[in-house]
């Protein structure tokens, strides 16, 4: 059910701050996609946008198309909590909700929508979702501890775990790794890898290692001084953009000489 | 000579019996100074000249003698300590007195009459604050199911939605709310029935509840908006990205999450209001009879009870003596037994970690 996701001439405001200018690019479905750039560059900001989060920030606004298959989720009639339950996110730092369970943590999107389940249906989803998010083996004997009694790396994949758990059609990942030690990073790093076979994947990193080793995309964001808006300099194949890019900022910035 | 040493070794520590000896030696020979410097004059010796005299005393010995031994930063640590440890003696003194005297004054009428039966046509001895009990916790209930859900619901707009002037206003009267002297509130209560249900009938349970109600709803608005203000960002956002709409995040993630520091505020704002003596004076009056009706009638409440028996102490005046600390403790039981709730409900509410 993976989505082909289209940015038509996207710029991002806070209030009347342009944080991000003219972006077009095409994310394609069932790959890894990944943004790269100095910090304060946009690349937060615009995976924010793919799944209207941004405007939850009061004075927030986006302008231009961004099409999902073909429907622009910018267009008026469109409900943006109807958008997010297509759009998984991953955030920062591992946030399960404390007052649940893993268990519940995992249903949290059917259990906070008031969506009823029959318990054995309950149960096939939370050993499905925990497979997929490779939790299963770790937690099977305690689903009914809470969820902030895992460690950092396994209440990220139980984040994971809960934003498959809704069948989305693009999961997006903000900087999912920044928080966790190397081995929690490599499952998190195989777990992207395996979750392209089904989802449209968009991941912004810091980690250009990691965006070399998982992503099949790269997208290149760079600002040329505090206050401008960030710009779109170079999206192509992960190869090119490390080995042969073709903008100066980006070969810059990927060998290291600035950033 | 340096000053100061390059080495990690700590230098001469005092002995710590120290402190205790200090403390004894110090106590004793200011009782034993005052003791004999009050023989012959009319007046005993002073505690307070006892106690500050040791104290002086006590501090001058601990910081020479450190000063002496361990050197200046230590010294400076233990005049510090003692100062802040006095500070504290100093408040707990009165709280400690406080319970004792309400405690050793109405133990003697804590008998089941007390609890079983009212004024009406007692004179002398004997009698009970039934009444009383039973207003005050009718009254106070139905100020909490006025208070509650307004002051919640005041916080959870101020906190998710409030932009702008309305919020900004909105702050500004709860803030003015919460400074309202209490028999501000029981006028406005008492004048509200007034002018609806005219003299004859204004002064009623229900009334004293609205009093109470106006004293409570800002206490509750400023411990729920704290407590909703503490709420991780992140949550809010995790819950939006699962594609739930907002009131159901609020209903359902932010508000769990608060919870216990929401019921642990609900609870100590009824414990603030439940002692409250002018407003119901005012707004429901005092009586000595039964009445289990809050919307006729005047309605006893205990602190009343408490103030009543104490202004019109009658023929026997042991007996309402009597009465009225046993009223006093009462009403301290109540909201010691509101407090152990709070606590036993912030306990089992709370969010679970590892």
């Amino acid at each position: 059910m993976a989505k082909r996701i289209e940015l038509k001439s996207i710029d991002v405001y806070y209030g009347k701050f342009k944080a991000v200018e003219d972006i077009n690019m095409v994310i394609e479905p069932r790959a890894i996609t990944a943004f790269i750039g100095p910090s304060g560059c946009g690349k937060s900001t615009l995976i924010r946008t793919l799944n209207r989060m941004h405007e939850v920030i009061p004075g927030a606004y986006v302008d231009g198309q961004l099409l999902m298959d073909g429907e622009n989720i910018y267009s008026d009639e469109v409900d943006p909590v109807k958008v997010r339950r297509q759009v998984g996110m991953v955030f920062q730092r591992p946030n399960p909700f404390p007052t649940m369970s893993i268990r519940d943590n995992v249903i949290s999107g059917y259990k906070l929508n008031n969506s009823k389940m029959s318990k054995s249906d309950a149960d096939g989803l939370v050993e499905r979702a925990l497979k997929g998010a490779n939790l299963w083996n770790e937690v099977k004997d305690r689903l009914e501890r809470p969820g902030s009694s895992l460690s950092g790396g396994q209440q990220q994949r139980l984040c994971i775990a809960r934003a498959i758990a809704v069948e989305p059609d693009v999961i997006l990942m903000d900087e999912p790794t920044s928080a966790l030690d190397p081995i929690s990073t490599a499952a998190i790093e195989d777990l992207a890898v395996e979750l392209k076979e089904k989802f449209t994947v968009v991941i912004v990193t810091h980690n250009m290692q990691q965006a070399s080793r998982i992503s099949d995309m790269t997208a290149f964001f760079n600002i040329a001084g505090t206050g401008m808006p960030g710009k779109l300099i170079e999206y192509d194949k992960t190869e090119k953009i490390f080995s042969n890019p073709s903008q100066q900022q980006t070969e810059d910035y990927v060998s290291g000489r600035f950033g | 000579m340096a000053i100061i040493s390059t080495g990690i070794q700590a230098s001469a520590t005092l002995p710590r019996l120290f402190t205790p000896v200090a403390l004894v030696a110090s106590f004793s020979i200011s009782l034993t100074a005052f003791t004999l410097a009050s023989t012959g004059s009319e007046q005993g010796t002073s505690v307070v000249g006892v106690a500050l005299g040791g104290f002086a005393l006590y501090l001058l010995t601990v910081v020479l003698a450190s000063r002496l031994v361990e050197g200046r930063r230590k010294a400076t640590d233990r005049l510090v300590t003692s100062l802040v440890t006095a500070a504290f003696a100093l408040a707990v003194i009165p709280l400690i007195s406080l319970a004792w005297t309400v405690v050793s004054n109405g133990v003697a009428r804590l008998d089941i009459d007390f609890f079983s039966m009212s004024m009406r046509n007692v004179v002398g001895p004997g009698g009970g604050a039934l009444h009383a009990i039973v207003g005050t916790l009718e009254l106070t209930l139905i100020a909490s199911l006025i208070s509650v859900p307004v002051g919640i619901m005041t916080a959870i707009y101020l906190v998710e939605y409030g932009r702008g002037k309305l919020a900004r206003a909105v702050t500004f009267f709860v803030d003015v709310m919460t400074g309202i002297p209490s028999i501000v509130a029981g006028l406005f209560a008492f004048t509200l029935f007034l002018v609806l249900l005219g003299p004859a009938a204004a002064i009623n349970g229900f009334a004293g509840s609205i009093a109470l109600s106006v004293l409570m709803i800002p206490v509750v608005v400023r411990a729920t908006e704290e407590m909703l203000k503490i709420v991780p960002n992140e949550l809010r956002e995790a819950s939006y990205a699962l594609g739930v709409p907002k009131w159901l995040t609020i209903v359902k993630v932010v508000l769990p999450t608060a919870l216990a520091g929401i019921a642990t505020g609900v609870i100590i704002a009824i414990a603030r209001v439940i002692g409250e003596t002018a407003p119901l004076l005012l707004a429901a009056g005092f009586t000595t009879s039964m009445n289990y009706n809050p919307f006729s009638d005047k309605m006893m409440t205990l602190p009343v009870f408490v103030f009543t028996s104490f202004a019109n102490q009658g023929i026997d005046t042991q007996s309402y003596l009597d009465r009225s600390w046993a009223g006093a403790l009462t009403l301290m039981l109540i909201v010691m037994i509101l407090n152990l709730f709070a606590r036993l409900i912030s306990k089992f509410l709370s969010p679970k970690g590892s």
